[in-house]
């Protein structure tokens, strides 16, 4: 049955009318309009649709929105702040990290997610806390290079 | 006087302002007719376009193209975007470029040679006179054609050319903007799905939707034929509707399939038209030693992250597609014949779609999406494609066999190469033949056939048989096409096409003539060949890799090489890979060396051989589409895994950049090479040959037992 799902979306509570069984990516994308969340499997596995909830990373397209409901939604447009880049999005612009593209949102939050839990993490560690992302195009080196440069540019900043 | 040839793509559009408009505002706005499919190609042409113009690469904006006003450039494929768009655009943009000095030369009374551009600043060398391109953007006409009355730069003249500006599309793609087709908003937009038959030649025996038009949000259930869809106002009802829908259908499905794990016999045994593609010299009495080897590869998916997808407006007679499509132009053509409608009826836009590498679902659904649109009359659908039926429906790269057999003599020297392999046409793009080469117009209840397929663009290469002839020079050698004719699977071409089975099969059979006589695999290879870019790769990448046959042996670890020009025509490639061979594979790290001729962007280039070698990585070691004898059986990313992170090799390229030579597609130059490298390398490692694609645990168990 729709009804009134009220949530929190990139620090702004949103309220939508929708079946509750309906996934948290229709919901986000079509309701209202944060179309940088991607969809590709609609199974969970291939790391596209990934957003924050609570801040840790879950796969939005088989989530129902109900397990939203009073909870905090972190979506790709919630990372820069007005024109500022987030730094993850920064370092992916200075490595040249992507192709086509379709799998970097995805790969951004789940790098926010990664980092946020371990703020240096090894080679070794991103690529296996990323391993659910998949990218068609084969960018993966590139991605690694991001990730390492943002996490090395965070600490950097930090320890100054 | 004769004039001066253009750029084939310019002479078929030759209006300068089908390429460049120079606006009052200062931005330089660029339209071509290749299109972005994650190559990178539009910030080349962008990179080009400013070389040429003179002014900051950051005033350029790239038009997405459409079938209303971009030049025609046919489809964006070949790894000749570059080489096609960019010459026509380095020519009409140095046209340009002459129009306005002239302008101001005449503006100035002064010989053009007195004027100099900086950032689309024309100035006067002798005194601080100038004036703007936007300035005078009113005053020059560019509504003439090229008449090639100007020459683009020199070699010694490029500024941006060759140096690594940042990709264009990047930033957007970052920050979650909206440039997917997949993420168009049009006002009243509906959501669209269509169901499938089970098999291609599934035949529908029994069909009663009532219950899913009574659905919540159900707009239309649309049948036609085989050709089922339905138009729900919310995407989730659409998605919902469709699975329903499944469950309203009784179909009859023929046990049509050839057996998967016997595909070589299979091609091998069908009726096929026989091509001698060259023969020369004379083979030898005797040779010391005699060798021969069978190589496969499976059916490929292009296994794009995201589903394909399309958005269509059906409204007074004329229907607009919003599509990812790689050959707008073509396209329409063949969803004008489908729905028996005007060319002009139909306008397609490019918008850009998840990674692209050949002939996938994009054109389908441009259709599916024109026929679900025509049920809601004014109302835009956006139609999505499953991830299933992106993996089950999409065309596949053709299975392949080629069979090699030669002799090597005492000298070292290969006196007999022999080459024959077996293929289907790899061509079934819309627009070029008859009959229209979209899925939902051979499910219609009227239908139009499949067209059979060709293996060769007009004026163009087999594609099939790219790569085939080999680089080398052998005494004698003799290659033969088996033609077979359209395979019960669908298939188009997929990157690098047939390049990838016979540069796979050379190159693996130079190392296995090698070890027969005890020679090192890649001095055999410099031996026999004459062209200096050839054999400048090869050193580049064993001396960076460390490839050498008295190196300190390391264990499960192997090092192997492969080579090729690409289409022997395009882009240089030796790669070397280090893969270490346990229960699986694991291809430890890949050293490329590659020249493109002139590199116009060199982490461009960089990009698409790190990209091409990752996919090549996959294929090799995990991919294969599989079947029983109805129905597609991989459907899922668990049916059907790609390379993952933790597997993915990290790729050092080194470019050797000729810039006095052309420039030259590098998207697909990688894939076969790779493949040879890892085998070559598995081989090294364990001394197990496997030929037959891909090399799974499986797949090697099967070598072992063979051998």
């Amino acid at each position: 049955m729709t009804k009134a799902i009220e949530f929190n979306v990139n620090g702004a509570r949103r309220a939508v009318a929708a079946e509750a069984s309906t996934p948290l990516i229709y919901v986000l994308r079509n309701d209202l309009k944060l179309k940088g969340t991607r969809f590709g499997c609609g199974q969970g596995v291939c790391g596209c649709c990934t957003v924050l909830l609570d801040g840790r990373g879950i796969q939005s397209c088989n989530t129902p929105v109900s397990a939203a409901e009073g909870r905090d939604v972190t979506t790709i447009e919630g990372l820069a702040s007005g024109a500022v880049f987030h730094p993850l999005q920064q370092a992916f612009i200075e490595e040249q990290a992507g192709q086509c593209g379709y799998c970097l949102t995805g790969i951004i939050m789940g790098a926010v997610a990664l980092l946020k839990r371990n703020p240096s993490p090894t080679d070794a560690q991103i690529r296996s806390e990323l391993d659910i992302h998949l990218c068609r195009c084969g960018t993966y080196d590139r991605i690694l290079r991001a990730i390492r440069r943002a996490s090395q540019q965070k600490n950097k900043t930090k320890a100054g | 006087m004769t004039t001066p040839s253009l750029p084939p793509n310019l002479a078929r559009n030759s209006r300068l302002d089908r390429w460049v408009a120079i606006r009052p505002d200062g931005v330089v706005e660029i339209r071509t007719g290749k299109v972005e499919i994650g190559q990178g190609i539009t910030s080349t042409l962008a990179q080009i376009a400013a070389e040429e113009l003179d002014v900051d690469y950051t005033r350029i904006r790239m038009i997405p193209a459409d079938t209303g006003r971009s030049p025609n450039e046919g489809v964006t494929a070949g790894s000749r975007s570059t080489v096609e768009s960019g010459n026509a655009l380095r020519q009409a943009c140095a046209e340009v470029r002459h129009a306005f000095l002239e302008a101001v030369a005449r503006r100035l009374g002064v010989g053009i040679d007195e004027l100099f551009i900086r950032d689309g600043t024309i100035h006067r060398r002798a005194s601080n006179e100038s004036a703007t391109y936007w300035e005078l953007s009113q005053e020059v006409d560019l509504a003439r054609d090229a008449d090639g009355g100007a020459t683009p730069k020199r070699a010694d003249q490029l500024t941006l050319v060759g140096n690594s500006l940042p990709r264009i599309d990047l930033p957007d793609k970052v920050i979650g903007s909206g440039v997917y087709v997949h993420d168009l908003e049009l006002p009243g937009m509906l959501h669209g799905r269509v169901l499938r038959p089970p098999a291609y030649r599934a035949v529908l025996q029994a069909f009663d939707s009532r219950s899913v038009e009574a659905m919540a949000g159900v707009l239309a259930v649309v049948r036609n034929g085989r050709f089922i869809g339905v138009v729900a106002e919310r995407e989730e009802q659409a998605v919902a509707a469709a699975a329903a829908l499944a469950k309203c259908a009784i179909w009859h499905e023929p046990a049509d399939l050839p057996d998967v794990d016997e595909l070589t016999a299979y091609l091998q045994s069908l009726p096929s038209k026989q091509m001698v593609l060259t023969e020369k010299g004379m083979p030898p009495e005797a040779g010391v030693r005699t060798v021969s080897a069978t190589y496969s590869r499976p059916f490929l998916a292009h296994a794009s992250i995201g589903p394909s997808c399309a958005v269509a407006r059906s409204q007074d007679g004329t229907i607009e597609i919003w599509s990812q499509s790689q050959s707008i132009y073509p396209t329409r053509k063949d969803i004008a014949t489908t729905l028996g409608i005007t060319l002009d009826a139909i306008t397609l836009h490019h918008v850009q779609g998840a990674g692209c590498y050949g002939h996938n679902g994009a054109d389908d659904a441009a259709l599916d999406a024109a026929l679900l649109a025509r049920a809601v009359e004014g109302r835009p659908v956006r139609l999505q494609w499953s991830h299933e039926d992106e993996l089950a429906w999409s065309p596949y790269g053709p299975a392949m066999v080629v069979a090699m057999a030669g002799s090597i003599d005492g000298a070292g020297r290969i006196v007999d190469w022999r080459h024959e392999l077996w293929s289907n046409p790899h061509i079934a793009r819309p627009g070029l033949q008859e009959s229209p080469s979209l899925l939902a117009a051979w499910h219609l209840d009227r239908p139009f056939a499949q067209p059979p397929g060709i293996d060769a663009l007009p004026g163009g290469k087999p594609a099939s048989q790219r790569n085939a002839v080999p680089i080398y020079d052998f005494a004698h050698q003799k290659v033969v096409h088996h033609l077979l004719d359209r395979l019960p699977v669908r298939t188009g071409t997929l990157r690098a096409i047939g390049g990838f089975i016979n540069t796979f099969a050379i190159e693996c059979f130079i190392d296995e003539f090698a070890h027969s006589v005890g020679v090192d695999a890649v001095e055999l290879r410099l031996n026999h060949l004459s062209d200096e870019r050839a054999i400048a790769v090869i050193k580049a990448a064993r001396e960076r890799s460390g490839l050498a046959s008295n190196r300190q042996r390391n264990g499960s670890r192997g090092m192997g090489l492969g080579f090729a020009r690409y289409s022997n025509e395009a882009s240089y490639a030796a790669i070397v890979v280090e893969v270490d061979v346990g229960e699986t594979i694991n291809v430890m790290r890949a050293v490329a060396a590659v020249d493109c001729g002139r590199t116009i962007n060199p982490d461009g280039v960089a990009n698409q051989v790190e990209g091409g070698v990752v996919q090549a990585v996959s294929w090799v070691l995990k991919e294969q589409v599989r079947f029983d004898r109805t129905r597609i059986t991989t459907r899922t990313w668990d049916d059907y895994p790609i390379l993952r992170f933790t597997e993915a090799p990290p790729v050092d390229t080194i470019i050797i950049d000729r810039p006095d030579q052309p420039s030259l597609g590098m998207g697909e130059a990688v894939a076969g090479p790779t493949a040879a490298a890892i085998a070559n390398a598995v081989f090294d490692a364990i001394g197990l040959r496997v030929r037959d694609l891909p090399l799974t645990r499986e797949r090697m168990m099967v070598a072992i037992n063979q051998s």
